[in-house]
C-alpha cells in the first residue's frame, strides 16, 4: 500500500516528466460506444428469471400520523404477490448525504413518505396495486408554506458554522456606498435522467443490490445498518448511472423497502420510481431566501461582507444548504459576515443538489455585485480586480492556487468584453453580463488497485461511479500516463463496492482523489518495474508498454515473467490540506437577448474560463463544465419546482413542467482552462470541475437580462412574468 | 396503469364499432393517452388500435382545399409542400409543438383532442372536475400559471394546450367523423370544443366511439399567415399564449382578418368582434389596441396567471404589426 496523506505540498516525479501524454489529453469515452450502442446495463435492466417487480405506496397527508393501511384491494388484484408495511426496518427517508433518518416510526414527515411497498409480478401491477392501497392518516399541524414558518437562528444543521469577522454594522455604516438586497431560489430536483432504480437480491443471507447511486461505498454502509447487516454482506454495483446530480448521493428509502420485499417474497425485486415519486423520495434543493450586503468605498473597495440566508429542512432530515459556501473566500473585506437559518417544513428532504451553496449563493453574491459595479459606475470585472483577495479572508489561509484574475483577463479577452455593446436586434434587446464562479475544493480519502498484467497490460479497480463525467476514461489516463500504456490497454473496473474504497462521485472530489490513488498505485508499480531493470525509479522511462533504462528496452510482459503485479495506492486530506484554502475558479461571459415584446429570454453565448488545477481529460472536463454552464442557464430561466401549500404537493414533479433547459434553449458555450496542478490538493493536482461550471452561471445570465432590458430580477428563476411590466412600451 | 383489453381495427367502420362500448378509446400514436394512462389519469378498459386505418393521406381537393387524414402524423403535415406554401400558419403551428420525436408519432385526429395539462389534472390525489366530475377544482385558489383567462367556470379553468388546432381555428377548419353507427358528420370547428361549464369532462362534442377521419381546410386564405407561439422555454413547452393569424390588407385597409389563440382559454380561443373591430380599418396601434380590448374584456386571472392578460395585448398587437406592416 503506497498511502499518502496531503500533509506536504506533492507532485509525482513520473508525472512531471511522463512521456505517454495520454493524461489531460481529449480522450474520448471509453465507455461511450457501449452507451450509445445500449450494451452498457444500467440498473433497472437485465433480470434473472423470476424477477418480481415493486412499488412504494406514499403517505396521502403532508404530516400527522398514518393510522392503518387497508391492502385488501391490492392484495386481490391479479399478480400482486406482497403488499408489505409495518416492519420496523422500513425508513422513512433517504440517508440525505448526512445521516439515516428515522426508520421504524409512523409519523409523517411530507407527503408521499414510503409507507408500504407492493410486490407483483411486473411493473404496471404493481404500480396498478399501489394505487389500490388504501393508507388512513390523521392530519398534523403542517408547514407547507416555508415562508410563514419561523426561522431558527440557532440549529445544529449543516457543516458551515456562522461566521462573523469584524463589526459588519460599523463597517457598513461607514462605507459610502451599499448594496442591500435580497434575493430568492426556488426548490430545484436533482432532475437526473434515470430515475432512481435498483434490483435487488438475496443469497445465502447475503445481499446484491444492482443500483444507481454515486457513493457505493457510503451506499453499502448506509444499507447494511438499515437492515441491521454486516458490511461484508451487502455488495453494491453501480457500473452505470443515468446522472446523479446530487440526487443519488445518498441511498433512498425504495432501496430499504425493495430488499425487505425481496427477503419477504424470496425473490429478486426490481423497482424504479416513476417520475413524479422522484419528487417525494428524492431530496431537492431547499428553496432560499438571501440577503446580501456589501459595503464599498467610492472607489469599489470592500470594507463590509454580508450573505446570509435561510433554507428548508423537514424533521426527518440533517442537511442543510450551505449558502454561503462559495462567498466566504471571494471577495476581500475586512468585516464580514456569513450565516445560514433554518426554516422547519413538513416537505420532502432537502438535500445536495449540483454544487450546494454555491449554485444558489453565488446567484446572489454575484447579482449584487453586478449592482453594486452599476453603483459605483465600474466595470463588473474591475470591481472583482479591485477586491481579488491575497489569502482566504475568513481564516487569513493562503491559497494553493488560485487563477482568478486571469480567469477574468482571459474570459473577458476571448468573450470581447471591452468591445460589447448593447442594442436592439428588431424586437431583441441584446444584453452582457458576467459573474465569478467559485466552488471550494475537497480532497477525500480514496484507495485504488492497480493490476499490472503479465500480458504487459493494466487493470484499474476502486469503487468510484462514473455519472456521465468520464471516471473511466480518466482513471485509464492516469494509469496509462504513470506506466507508460495507452488507454486501449488499460481495463478499468469501478461500480463495484467489493473493489478498494473510494470517495465515489460527489462534491466534486472524485476524479481527483481517485486519480491520486491510482497515481500512488502506480508508483508502487514503477518501484518494483525499477527493481527488475536494476535501476532506480527515477531512471526509468516508461512508454508504449516498454521500460527504459540505462540505454535498455524491455517489453512491460517481458520484465513481469508470467507474474502479474499489483499494488495499491491510497491518499486522503492532511496537513497541508488544513494549512491551504483551496478552491476552484472562474469566470462566466454571457450574451443574452430579451423580446422586447414578449420578455423571452435567449442565451445567445456563453463562454467560461476556469482554474481547475490540472486537466485531466480536456474533453470530459470541458463536457462537465459546459454541462454544469447549461444547469446554469436552466436555474436561471426555467427550474421552479412548486410546492402547494394547501397539501404539500409538488405541483409540477415532470419534466413537462418542470422547465430543465431543452437544446432549443442552449446556444453555443465556449470553455477554456487556465491549467495550474495544484500540488497541494492532491497527487494528480487537479481541483474539482463538476460543480464548478454552474457555480455564478445563472448570475451571469441574470446580469446580462438586466444590462439588456434594465429589469433586475431577485427571484429565479427570471420567466418572462417578471420582466414584463419593465419592458419597453409598444 | 390499469389492465385494458385491446383490439387493432382494419377498418374505419369496425373500429367504431368496437369502441361503442362504455371506457373505450381509440389509440393512434399515444402521445397524450399513454403518458395518462401510466398516470390512472386515463384508466380505459378497452384500446382501439386504429392507428392501420386507411388515414394518413393529405389530399388536395378540387375547390382548392386539403383534406387531411387523421392519421397523419404532425412531422408529415408540417413538413406537406401545400401546407408550407398555402397554410404556414398551420406549419408554423405544428413546430411549435411538442418535440420532433413526439411530432413524428402524434397523429391530426389525436392532436385535435390533445387534453390539458392543468398541473391538478395530472396528480390524481387533487380534486379535478375534469378528471373526476363534481370532485371540486384545485387550480382556483392554486397555482395556475399556465391555466386560462377566457372561457373558464368556477367548475374548471384548465387551458387547451394545442398549437395546431388553433392554427385549424383560424383556417375554418372542418372536422369529418364516423359515428359508430356508421353516419358520417361534418363538425365546424367552431362548434367542434364545448366550453367547460358545469362539465369539464366533456372536451368536445364527439360522441362515445364518434371517430375523426379527416379534417378539412378549405381553399387557402387570403393575406399573410404566422403564428406566434409565446412560451417558458424555447422549445417543448406548452403556450402560456399563442396567436394564429391570417390577415389581408387592401388599399390601406385590413380586408380579412382571422386571430386565433392558444393558452388562453379551455378552446382554441377565436372571438369574431375582435376580427370585426379590424375588417375595414386602417392598421394602426390605436385599431389594434381597440381589438386587444374586446379580445380581454372578459378576460379573468386566477392569480400566478395574471400575467397572461398583458401578455397578450402585447403578443396581439405585434402580431399584427407583423402581418399587417410593409
Amino acid at each position: 500500500m503506497n498511502e499518502m496523506t496531503m500533509d506536504r505540498a506533492y507532485r509525482p516525479a513520473r508525472l512531471a516528466r511522463a512521456q505517454q501524454n495520454v493524461l489531460g489529453a481529449p480522450v474520448p469515452r471509453i465507455e461511450g460506444p457501449a452507451k450509445v450502442s445500449g450494451t452498457a446495463t444500467y440498473a433497472y435492466e437485465g433480470a434473472e428469471a423470476g424477477t418480481a417487480y415493486a412499488a412504494i405506496v406514499g403517505a396521502p397527508v403532508g404530516s400527522g400520523r398514518v393510522t392503518a393501511i387497508d391492502t385488501a384491494a391490492a392484495e386481490a388484484l391479479p399478480g400482486v404477490i406482497a403488499v408489505i408495511h409495518g416492519d420496523p426496518r422500513m425508513v422513512t427517508g433517504g440517508s440525505n448525504s448526512q445521516g439515516i433518518a428515522h426508520s421504524g416510526t409512523d409519523r409523517v414527515f411530507h407527503y408521499g413518505q414510503p409507507v408500504a411497498i407492493v410486490v407483483a409480478e411486473d411493473q404496471a401491477i404493481a404500480r396498478d396495486a399501489a394505487a389500490l392501497v388504501v393508507v388512513h392518516a390523521a392530519p398534523g399541524a403542517d408547514r407547507f408554506d416555508r415562508n410563514a414558518q419561523p426561522v431558527e437562528r440557532d440549529h445544529d444543521l449543516g457543516f458551515l458554522p456562522a461566521i462573523d469577522i469584524g463589526d459588519l454594522d460599523v463597517a457598513l455604516a461607514a462605507a459610502p456606498v451599499v448594496v442591500d438586497r435580497s434575493y430568492t431560489t426556488p426548490v430545484h430536483f436533482p432532475a437526473a435522467l434515470e430515475p432512481h432504480a435498483s434490483t435487488v437480491s438475496w443469497a445465502d443471507g447475503k445481499l446484491l443490490v444492482r443500483t444507481s447511486n454515486q457513493v457505493i461505498g457510503g451506499a453499502r454502509g448506509t444499507i447494511a445498518k438499515a437492515l441491521g447487516l454486516a458490511k461484508e454482506d451487502v455488495r453494491v454495483l453501480a457500473p452505470y448511472v443515468g446522472g446523479g446530480f446530487g440526487g443519488k448521493t445518498g441511498v433512498g428509502p425504495e432501496v430499504i423497502l425493495a430488499a425487505i420485499a425481496a427477503e419477504k417474497v424470496g425473490r429478486p425485486v426490481k423497482i424504479a420510481l416513476p417520475r413524479a415519486q422522484t419528487a417525494y423520495l428524492v431530496h431537492h434543493r431547499s428553496a432560499t431566501t438571501q440577503r446580501v450586503r456589501i459595503g464599498a468605498t467610492e472607489d469599489g473597495r470592500i470594507t463590509a461582507f454580508a450573505h446570509e440566508g435561510v433554507a428548508a429542512q423537514n424533521d426527518d432530515a440533517s442537511f442543510l444548504e450551505p449558502i454561503p459556501f462559495g462567498s466566504l473566500p471571494l471577495y476581500a473585506g475586512e468585516a464580514r459576515r456569513f450565516r445560514t437559518d433554518l426554516v422547519r417544513v413538513d416537505l420532502p428532504a432537502t438535500g445536495a443538489v449540483r454544487a450546494p451553496g454555491e449554485a444558489i449563493g453565488t446567484f446572489a453574491v454575484e447579482c449584487a455585485m453586478d449592482e453594486l459595479a452599476e453603483r459605483l459606475g465600474l466595470d463588473p470585472v474591475e470591481l472583482r480586480r479591485r477586491n481579488e483577495p491575497e489569502v482566504d479572508p475568513v481564516n487569513g489561509k493562503r491559497f494553493s492556487t488560485r487563477r482568478l484574475l486571469d480567469c477574468y483577463d482571459e474570459g473577458a479577452r476571448r468573450f470581447g468584453w471591452a468591445d460589447r455593446r448593447k442594442g436592439r436586434e428588431g424586437d431583441w434587446l441584446i444584453g452582457h453580463g458576467m459573474a465569478a464562479a467559485l466552488r471550494g475544493n475537497f480532497t477525500v480519502m480514496a484507495e485504488a488497485r492497480v493490476t499490472l498484467g503479465a500480458d504487459g497490460r493494466a487493470t484499474v479497480e476502486t469503487d468510484m461511479t462514473d455519472i456521465g463525467t468520464g471516471t473511466y476514461t480518466i482513471l485509464a489516463q492516469t494509469a496509462g500516463e504513470m506506466l507508460g500504456l495507452a488507454v486501449a490497454d488499460v481495463a478499468v473496473r469501478i461500480g463495484d463496492s467489493d473493489l478498494p474504497a473510494s470517495a465515489g462521485s460527489g462534491g466534486s472530489f472524485g476524479a481527483g482523489s481517485a486519480c491520486s490513488a491510482v497515481v500512488l498505485a502506480c508508483e508502487d508499480i514503477i518501484a518494483a518495474l525499477a527493481l527488475r531493470m536494476n535501476a532506480s525509479p527515477e531512471e526509468l522511462t516508461l512508454h508504449d508498454g516498454c521500460v527504459v533504462a540505462g540505454g535498455r528496452s524491455v517489453a512491460l510482459a517481458d520484465l513481469l515473467h508470467g507474474e502479474p503485479i499489483v499494488a495499491t495506492g491510497k491518499t486522503g486530506p492532511g496537513t497541508e490540506t488544513q494549512a491551504t484554502s483551496q478552491a476552484s475558479h472562474g469566470a462566466h461571459f454571457v450574451e443574452v437577448a430579451v423580446n422586447a415584446i414578449t420578455g423571452e429570454v435567449r442565451v445567445r453565448r456563453m463562454l467560461g474560463v476556469f482554474d481547475v488545477g490540472r486537466v485531466l481529460n480536456a474533453k470530459t472536463a470541458a463536457n462537465q463544465l459546459i454541462g454544469g454552464m447549461v444547469w446554469g442557464l436552466s436555474y436561471a430561466l426555467g427550474e421552479e419546482a412548486v410546492v402547494d401549500t394547501r397539501n404539500g404537493h409538488f405541483i409540477n414533479p415532470d419534466f413537462g413542467e418542470y422547465h430543465v433547459a431543452v437544446h432549443a434553449d442552449v446556444p453555443r458555450i465556449e470553455v477554456h482552462f487556465i491549467e495550474e496542478i495544484d500540488d497541494s490538493a492532491n497527487p494528480v493536482g487537479a481541483k474539482g470541475v463538476g460543480e464548478l461550471g454552474i457555480s455564478g452561471a445563472g448570475a451571469a445570465v441574470a446580469n446580462a437580462i438586466h444590462d439588456a432590458c434594465g429589469v433586475r430580477v431577485r427571484d429565479f428563476p427570471v420567466t418572462l412574468d417578471k420582466l414584463l411590466a419593465g419592458l419597453p412600451p409598444l | 396503469m390499469k389492465t385494458f383489453t385491446y383490439a387493432k381495427a382494419n377498418d374505419a367502420e369496425t373500429a367504431v364499432r368496437d369502441a361503442h362500448v362504455s371506457g373505450a378509446k381509440f389509440i393512434a400514436g399515444g402521445t397524450n393517452l399513454l403518458d395518462l394512462m401510466k398516470l390512472q389519469v386515463e384508466t380505459p378498459e378497452k384500446l382501439v388500435d386504429i392507428s392501420r386505418l386507411p388515414l394518413g393521406e393529405i389530399e388536395e381537393r378540387e375547390d382548392g382545399g386539403l383534406t387531411i387524414g387523421a392519421l397523419v402524423p404532425n412531422s408529415d403535415l408540417a413538413a406537406d409542400p401545400r401546407v408550407i406554401a398555402k397554410y404556414e400558419v398551420l406549419s408554423r403551428a405544428l413546430l411549435a409543438g411538442a418535440s420532433g420525436q413526439l411530432r413524428n408519432k402524434a397523429t391530426t385526429g389525436g392532436n385535435l383532442l390533445q387534453r390539458t395539462r392543468c398541473y391538478y389534472f395530472y396528480d390524481t390525489a387533487t380534486a379535478c372536475n375534469k378528471r373526476e366530475p363534481g370532485a371540486g377544482c384545485s387550480a382556483v385558489g392554486g397555482f395556475n400559471r399556465v391555466l386560462a383567462v377566457l372561457g373558464t367556470s368556477d367548475h374548471c379553468i384548465a387551458t387547451h394546450p394545442g398549437d395546431m388546432p388553433v392554427a385549424m381555428r383560424a383556417l375554418d377548419a372542418t372536422i369529418i367523423t364516423l359515428k359508430a353507427d356508421g353516419d358520417k358528420r361534418r363538425i365546424s370547428i367552431h362548434d367542434f370544443y364545448r366550453l367547460p361549464g358545469d362539465t369539464p369532462n366533456i372536451e368536445t362534442v364527439l360522441e362515445p366511439g364518434e371517430l375523426i377521419t379527416h379534417a378539412e381546410l378549405p381553399a387557402p386564405p387570403k393575406g399573410r399567415q404566422t403564428y406566434r407561439k409565446v412560451r417558458d422555454r424555447a422549445s417543448y413547452a406548452f403556450a402560456l399564449v399563442s396567436v394564429a393569424g391570417v390577415v389581408s390588407v387592401e388599399d390601406g385597409r385590413i380586408a380579412s382578418a382571422a386571430l386565433a389563440f392558444g393558452g388562453l382559454g379551455p378552446m382554441p380561443w377565436r372571438n369574431a368582434a375582435v376580427e370585426a373591430a379590424l375588417v375595414g380599418k386602417a392598421p394602426s396601434d390605436a385599431v389594434f389596441n381597440a381589438a386587444a380590448d374586446i379580445l380581454l374584456a372578459d378576460a379573468r386571472g386566477y392569480g400566478s396567471n395574471d400575467f397572461k392578460i398583458p401578455l397578450t395585448r402585447r403578443v396581439l398587437i405585434a402580431t399584427l404589426r407583423d402581418l399587417t406592416g410593409e
